[in-house]
Parts: structure tokens; C-alpha cells; sequence
């Protein structure tokens, strides 16, 4: 017992001697899981003299839920997607990043340097864009895979190995491709038409997942999966058999952005990171690890040739259009809250 | 005594299902030993056997991450472990010899309150807390949760042990005029140490393991072993995990031997 | 019979009876300021508003509530019909906690009986046989509890080279998949309490049954049972509770195909839902639902009890 009691007290005097070690310099980060190389973030360490620390989220739903339960305030930066971009900057969970604050700022690729989630980037700086669609295994399925019908109305052969991502703006708007019906729509017989559409294909999945989106495929426990562009390369260059399809119908467009939090406790090493990852050799590094597009001038330089000629970037002539996800008013969202928790019910 | 028909205490496939018990207890954790030696990226092919994951985990991309976790996780788990045992201990103590009295019903209402409350309730309703009184979330959050759910795995094993002491042993002691205070810590406190233990133990690996109420509580940047393995977990388990799950498994083992030959050698004083 | 339950004398007593304030203060403080406090906190945030997009506004609501019992259809303006979203949901997760923590019980009780039944020596080995694996965290346990049960995992290969099945079975994903995840998470907290009080178990009693020609079976039944049935109580609660709220095993055993009252919950404040007075009331039935099936449990004991004596 008291052998017991001393361990107990070194250990606590050693625990409150290294929590009282970390205080300074330091940057929080709070990113998606797999998504930027740990290489990455020791240069930005080395350059600055910052200490790092991230913490992950798993969607964009996520993120939102963990700030507004208390963690803002305590993070520095975080990666949301565009729709998010503009619902954080709605609930007032955004820094503004002052003009000249962001050396630079000029690098942003023109056609990110004033989109409509973010006008006049404000908050945020680009950070990796792609698309969101599905990948479907070649030794299960060799027919016709670039339409929806694979995920909502599958061939025999692909019914019951499906795997869905676990996030409900995600399968909800490529529902609504498929039904060609807007994301927001207001029309009950469309809405309804949708539940009911959702309620059949439900019987061909075999399960939510966003975190195993790759591994299911890579394993595979499932022939089809939801999955982002730069996850199915990867689950490609992993060994699986996979194509990533392009539906005619359209397919889901995203980008992720950088944003300056409201009330950074490192708001002087945030703006230092946003401005190290506008440098084409850093966020170069991203796309090359994460296989997805960079937003800033001069990137291609650094790049991975391999990432040009990526089946997963290159849409075919004949692919749907890309669409961005869109943000609903409260009425309409809680339409939608309904037949997703129907969907899972 | 020597001379019944049969061995009252034995009974015919109690020994087969404890058997089945450890398989199911131990394939899983024998396979990801296995696995752990596996020369590849990723673990579900097959490529030779290689000792590469167990470098990686001491000087790979993830080791500073897993190894401040790691550090988290213990100091935590002894801290929380240490204090809801003492606490417990004194509950016990007022519980089980303190005689009748009127707020016993509720003190063990609110003692079994954090077993009778589902995990995730209290994880959210810890969060929601937190949040309005103002508690940055951090070490210290985490810490103060882990005391608090801590306590009623100490308590149980600590009162049963008590529950099954009579008390005549203080009286005797008391008899010849030992005080109150002698009476519980020479004489009821070393016959309680079993249970003082394995309540400690129960606390520990309840703390240690915990990954809902910190994953809700935890402030940024802080991670114990289990949500720092979450994250690296939830997207397919990893070769680099599996080595250190080997490695967490061979500690225990170790940590549970020595503490079983200490605890042998103490009897024999 | 009777002499069973009374075992022990006066190991209640009030030796410290006037200390007892001071010895309960420090628990009562801890657990009334982090458990009771937040779980209070809950109960009112139940009755709030909720904030589009996560969050709370102070005004008295019944909506969380109306949400959960009254289906208003897809569009929220139907007149009240019973919703069975959440009763099912709630069933489901009942039915999967209970299936686990009967085959906890069906093989924990022979395993803690084994145990408790060695020579005193080896007892302690035995019981870090079974806490061992609890050393490795649950999150660990549950991947790789799946890791094997894959269709092109070990257990199907195993079980296919050895010619008992043809073609791998389907684990993963299934509801049985969940409950031997949920036994395989809370298998200790069955065999500990039932070691203990088997531990403790006066043997002769059974001598004294078996001499009286009592056959095994029957002494089991009738005198070990009774005796070691708070221990037996104590394990099922232990396992059934958490069984109830988890979600780490259904999420990754289950498919997530599926919502159970841990992950219903779980969306509501981390998730995509952002309803919190709808997840604080969603927690507070739950939590009423635990406390009657506890209470009913108490209520038989007591019964049990008074009846033996």
C-alpha cells in the first residue's frame, strides 16, 4: 500500500511537471482524421518553434456539434467543409482574418479567392478540394457503373455488400441526385417520394460507415462503398480492384477550407500555419498524401505526376454535373433531420 | 467428510465452458499478437513475418502522440484509482459499520449512481455540466469525471469484503483498549486489503479503459490511450496499433505477475 | 434454507457511527457535484428549446418529449399518433443488452463457479486470467473482435480448413455479432461479483444438503443459488446497464445500420442531429427506464430475502 501511495505521488508530481512544460508556444488544431502527413506539421514545428497538438473529427457535423459544446475557444484552427464554412461563420464561431494579417493570401488560386460559402475569404484559406462519390469493386461488378442506380437501386450482384458514408448531408444530396429533386426542396410529394425512395435502398446496404470507408472496400467486406475521390484512390493504390464512378446523374463537389476560430488562444501561430499551408510546397505535401486538389497558384510544381493522370480526378466527358452541398433554413432542415432518422431508425 | 458419493463442489462442463470462456477471451488478443508481426502496410494481407511495427511505434510519425497518451492514460488511471479508493474506503467504513441511519438509502442510491447511470448518459450530462459552469475542458475535466465514475467500482468490492468481516475482530481490539482509530487501521484496514485491492485494480482498468465519458469530456489536444487509439482505430485497425496492444498485453503481464509474487511474499511475513 | 441468507452475524455494525458524517462527506461531495449535479442539469435542459444546429435556448419546451412519443408525420403538422422510431429503437437495444448479458451469465456463472471452487492458491491466477484481456483497451478488444470474425477472418478460415462449413459464415454486421461484442466488453463484471460471493459461499452448507440426499443439481438450485443470487444480480446489472447505452459495439460489430439508444443520443450532441433538449430527453428515459428495471430488481431481492427469513 504505500509502496503504492509513493508511486502515486511521483506520478502525479511528474504528470503536473509536464502539463506546466507544454505551455508555450503552441498551435491546436482540430482536422479531419488522415488527412495531412505528420511530416508536414514537424516542418511547420521546426520553421516556427510551435508546438503542434491536433485532435481529429470524423464530418463536418461533428466539428460544428464538439465547438458549440464548449470546445471553442480552446482550438486554434479547423478544416470544415464549404457548406460548414458558412454555417460556423452564421453562428458566429469564426475569427476574421484582417486584410494584410495573411502575407500570403495572394497565392489562392483565383477561382477559391471569393466563393459563395466564404465571399472574399474572410475566415478561411483553401485547402483541399474533391468530390464525393462511390467506388465499386471490378471482381464483384463489371457492368455500367456511373450512375446512382448502383447505390440506390444496385444490381443483384452488388445488392447487400453496399456501405454507405455514416453522414447524412452526404447520402441525403446524393439521394436527391438521383431523384434529380433540389437538396433543399420544399414540394411534400418530392420529400415524401424521398423517404420512400430511401426506405427501399436501405434493404441493399450493408452498413454506415465514413471512418472504414477505404478499409471496407481494401477488406472486402463491401463491393460498393460511398466513398471521397482521394479515399478511393488510396483504397486503389492499396490493392483493391476499385473504380471510382462519375454518375451521370451529377455527383457531390466539396471543398475544405482552413478557418481562423473565434477566440484562438494561438491566434498569432494560427495565421502563421494558414500562411505556411498557402505556400505551394506545403500544401503540395497534402495532395500528395491525401491525393486530393490544392486552391493555391503554383501548386503543380510540387506535385505528384501521378496525381494528373488520377482516374479519381479526371472526370470522363459524359460525368453529371458537380454540386456543392447546401445549407437548408431550420424548417426545411428538420424535414430532412426526420427522414434520415427514419433512414437509421 | 472424506466419504460422499460425490465431490459436492465439481460439476460436470463447468470446466469445458471456462475453457470456452478463455478461447473467446484470448483468440482475438492471440491474433492481434499475430498480426502485429505482420510485415505490411495493411493488415489484412499477409506479407512475412517482421518486427517493422514495433519500431514504428517508439519512432514512427504516431510515437509522440501515442506516447504522451499513454502518459495521460496512467497518470489518470493511478490519480482517479487512488482517490475513488480512499473515498470508497470511507464509505464503506460509515456504510457497513457506521449502524442505522436515515440517509444510508440515499448515500448508497448515490454511490451505485454511476453504475445505474448508462455510461453515455452521464458522458453527455458531464459535457452539458461542464459546459455551463464553465470548466475549460482539459487534463483536469477528465481527471475530476474519472474520480467521480471511479467510485462505485471501488465501493463494491470494498464493502463486500467488509460485509463478510465481523466485527467481533475490532471488538476484541477494543476490548483491550485499542481506539477507535487503532481498531480501523490496525486491525480493519489489513484484513480489508484484498478488497482495498482488487477495488483499486477494478478502478484502475475502469479508468484506464474508459473511451466514452473522456472522449466527451477531453479538451483539445489532450488524449488518453483509448481515444488517441480511437482515432487511429476507427478507420481500420493498423498493424502499429496491433503492436501496441501486443505490447500493452505483455506489460499487464508482467505487471500482474510481479503483484501477484509481492502480494505472495507479504503472507508469508 | 434460511440459515443461508443470515450468514455472518454482525458484520453490520456502528462501530464508527459517529465518524460516519465525516466518512461519507468526501463521496457525497464528489458524486453530488459530478454526477448528480449534471444529471439534474439534464433533466432541465429536457424541457428546453432546442438551438437550431446544437445548443439550448432558456424557454420551456415539451417538444423534446413530444418528439419522442407523438409521430406528426414527415412534416411535422399531423395530428399526434404513437411513434414507434424510439420505442423500437429503445426495444432493440433492450433486446441486445439482455441476449448479452444472458450469455454473459450462461458462461460467466460456470467460469466464476470454476474459479471460486480451485485451491486456494491458484484462485488469483485464474482470476487475472480472466481481468488480463481487460488490460487491453476495449476499443482494441472490439476491432479485433471483429478483425476475426470477418468473412475472410481467421475464425472462417479456421473453420473452413478444418472442413466443418463450406463457405464463411456471416458474422459481421449481424445482431449476434453485437451481443458477443457487448459480452465479450463486459464479461468480468458478471464473473467478479459471482467469484466473490461463490468465494465466500459456506460449502458445508452443501454437504449438509448432499447429505441429506439432495442430488447436485438440486443443491445448486436450491441452496448455492440462493445464496450467491446477489452476486448473480449484481453481474447481470453490471453487464446489462452498460450493455444498454454502449455503442462502440454496435457501431463497429453492428454496421451502424441501425440506431441504438447509445448512438441515438450520441448524434443528438456529437453527431449530425445538434438536438439537445431531444438527446437530454431521450437520456432521461433511458435513465427512468434503468432505474425501474433496478428497482424492480431490488423490490425482488427484498422479497427473496424476507421470504428466506
Amino acid at each position: 500500500m504505500k509502496t503504492l501511495l509513493k508511486t502515486t505521488a511521483t506520478a502525479m508530481a511528474l504528470a503536473l511537471a509536464a502539463n506546466a512544460a507544454s505551455a508555450e508556444g503552441k498551435l491546436v488544431i482540430y482536422h479531419w482524421f488522415e488527412y495531412i502527413p505528420q511530416e508536414l506539421l514537424d516542418k511547420f514545428s521546426e520553421e516556427h518553434g510551435v508546438e503542434v497538438v491536433m485532435d481529429t473529427y470524423d464530418s463536418n457535423e461533428a466539428l460544428l456539434a464538439s465547438l458549440k459544446a464548449g470546445a471553442i475557444g480552446t482550438y486554434d484552427v479547423a478544416v470544415p467543409g464549404d457548406y460548414m464554412v458558412s454555417i460556423m461563420a452564421q453562428q458566429g464561431l469564426l475569427d476574421t482574418v484582417a486584410d494584410g494579417e495573411l502575407a500570403n493570401k495572394g497565392n489562392i488560386a483565383p477561382e477559391w479567392a471569393d466563393p459563395s460559402f466564404d465571399p472574399g475569404r474572410q475566415h478561411s484559406i483553401p485547402y483541399q478540394w474533391g468530390s464525393t462519390s462511390f467506388s465499386v469493386n471490378r471482381d464483384v461488378y463489371d457492368g455500367d457503373i456511373n450512375t446512382t442506380d448502383i447505390l440506390f437501386n444496385p444490381p443483384s450482384e452488388l445488392s447487400g455488400k453496399i456501405n454507405m458514408l455514416d453522414s447524412q448531408g452526404e447520402v441525403l444530396a446524393m439521394a436527391s441526385l438521383h431523384m434529380g429533386i433540389p437538396q433543399c426542396s420544399t414540394d411534400r410529394e418530392q420529400l415524401k417520394a424521398l423517404n420512400a425512395m430511401l426506405q427501399d435502398a436501405k434493404g441493399h446496404w450493408v452498413s454506415f460507415n465514413s471512418d472504414t470507408a477505404k478499409e471496407v472496400l481494401v477488406s472486402g467486406d463491401a463491393a460498393v462503398g460511398q466513398i471521397y475521390d482521394g479515399f478511393g484512390a488510396k483504397a486503389r493504390e492499396e490493392g483493391a480492384n476499385v473504380e471510382y464512378a462519375f454518375p451521370t446523374q451529377g455527383y457531390i463537389v466539396w471543398m475544405d477550407n482552413v478557418v481562423l476560430l473565434k477566440n484562438a488562444p494561438n491566434r498569432d501561430n494560427a495565421l502563421k500555419f494558414m500562411d505556411f499551408l498557402l505556400e505551394p510546397e506545403n500544401i503540395a505535401a497534402v495532395s500528395n498524401y491525401a491525393r486530393y486538389g490544392a486552391g493555391v497558384n503554383g501548386v503543380a510544381d510540387h506535385l505528384d505526376p501521378a496525381l494528373a493522370s488520377l482516374p479519381e480526378a479526371n472526370p470522363p466527358a459524359d460525368a453529371g454535373a458537380g454540386v456543392f452541398i447546401e445549407v437548408c433554413d431550420q424548417e426545411t432542415q428538420s424535414v430532412y433531420d426526420t427522414i434520415w432518422t427514419n433512414l437509421k431508425k | 467428510m472424506a466419504s460422499r458419493k460425490y465431490d459436492i463442489k465439481s460439476f460436470p462442463g463447468f470446466l469445458p465452458i471456462t475453457a470456452l470462456c478463455l478461447v473467446i477471451l484470448y483468440a482475438p488478443l492471440l491474433v492481434v499478437t499475430v498480426y502485429s508481426l505482420n510485415d505490411s502496410n495493411s493488415i489484412t494481407n499477409w506479407e512475412g513475418v517482421s518486427f517493422r511495427w514495433y519500431v514504428d511505434v517508439f519512432t514512427g510519425p504516431e510515437s509522440d502522440k501515442f506516447k504522451i497518451a499513454a502518459w495521460n492514460s496512467f497518470t489518470i488511471a493511478i490519480v482517479a484509482a487512488t482517490v475513488s479508493t480512499t473515498i470508497a474506503t470511507l464509505a464503506a467504513t460509515a456504510m457497513i459499520r457506521g449502524g442505522r441511519f436515515r440517509l444510508r438509502t440515499v448515500s448508497f442510491g448515490l454511490i451505485s449512481l454511476p453504475l445505474m447511470v448508462p455510461e453515455i448518459v452521464t458522458a453527455v450530462a458531464t459535457l452539458i455540466f461542464f459546459n455551463s459552469i464553465g470548466f475549460t475542458r482539459g487534463y483536469l475535466t477528465i481527471l475530476v469525471a474519472h474520480i467521480a465514475f471511479c467510485i462505485p467500482f471501488a465501493y463494491m468490492p470494498i464493502s463486500a469484503r467488509m460485509q463478510g468481516i465481523e466485527d467481533s475482530y475490532e471488538q476484541a481490539a477494543m476490548d483491550l483498549y485499542a481506539s477507535k482509530r487503532q481498531a480501523f487501521t490496525k486491525i480493519l484496514l489489513p484484513l480489508m486489503l484484498p478488497g482495498i485491492i482488487s477495488g483499486f485494480i477494478l478502478a484502475f482498468i475502469i479508468s484506464l479503459d474508459d473511451f466514452i465519458i473522456t472522449n466527451f469530456v477531453k479538451g483539445a489536444g489532450v488524449e488518453t490511450l483509448p481515444t488517441a487509439i480511437f482515432g487511429s482505430v476507427k478507420q481500420g485497425i493498423k498493424p502499429n496499433i496491433m503492436a501496441i496492444s501486443t505490447m500493452l498485453l505483455a506489460v499487464s503481464i508482467v505487471m500482474v505477475t510481479i503483484s501477484y509474487f509481492v502480494s505472495k511474499s507479504d503472507n508469508t511475513k | 434454507m434460511a440459515a443461508g441468507a443470515a450468514s455472518g452475524g454482525s458484520a453490520q455494525s456502528d462501530t464508527y457511527a459517529e465518524a460516519r458524517t465525516w466518512l461519507l462527506l468526501p463521496a457525497w461531495a464528489v458524486l453530488g457535484i459530478f454526477i448528480l449535479a449534471p444529471v439534474l442539469m439534464m433533466l432541465v435542459y429536457s424541457f428546453l428549446t432546442k438551438e437550431f444546429r446544437g445548443g439550448v435556448i432558456w424557454e420551456f419546451s415539451f417538444a423534446a418529449y413530444d418528439q419522442f412519443f407523438c409521430n406528426r408525420g414527415l412534416f411535422g403538422d399531423e395530428p399526434c399518433a404513437i411513434e414507434w422510431t424510439f420505442i423500437n429503437i429503445f426495444w432493440r437495444s433492450i433486446w441486445q443488452a439482455g441476449a448479452a448479458t444472458l450469455l454473459s451469465l450462461v458462461i460467466g456463472f460456470p467460469t466464476a463457479y470454476f474459479i471460486a471452487t480451485r485451491p486456494e492458491k491458484v484462485r488469483p491466477i485464474w482470476v487475472f486470467l480472466i481481468t488480463i484481456p481487460y488490460w487491453v483497451n476495449l476499443l482494441i478488444r472490439t476491432v479485433s473482435m471483429k478483425f476475426m470474425l470477418r468473412d475472410q477472418g481467421p475464425l472462417n478460415d479456421f473453420l473452413i480448413s478444418t472442413g466443418l462449413i463450406d463457405s464463411p459464415i456471416h458474422i459481421v454486421n449481424t445482431n449476434f455479432a453485437v451481443q458477443l461484442g457487448l459480452f465479450y466488453s463486459y464479461l468480468p463484471f458478471m464473473v467478479l461479483p459471482i467469484y466473490a460471493s461463490v468465494e465466500r459461499y459456506n460449502f458445508s452448507l452443501s454437504e449438509a444438503a448432499a447429505d441429506l440426499y439432495a442430488s447436485k443439481w438440486v443443491t445448486l438450485r436450491r441452496v448455492l443459488l440462493p445464496a450467491v443470487k446477489p452476486g448473480v444480480i449484481a453481474g447481470c446489472i453490471l453487464v446489462f446497464v452498460p450493455s444498454l447505452g454502449s455503442f462502440l459495439a454496435p457501431d463497429l460489430l453492428g454496421g451502424a445500420k441501425n440506431f441504438m439508444i447509445g448512438s441515438l443520443i450520441e448524434e443528438q450532441f456529437k453527431g449530425n442531429a445538434g438536438n439537445w433538449p431531444f438527446g437530454a430527453a431521450a437520456s432521461m428515459i433511458l435513465l427512468t427506464m434503468v432505474l425501474i428495471i433496478l428497482l424492480i430488481f431490488a423490490r425482488q431481492q427484498a422479497k427473496a430475502e424476507k421470504g428466506a427469513g
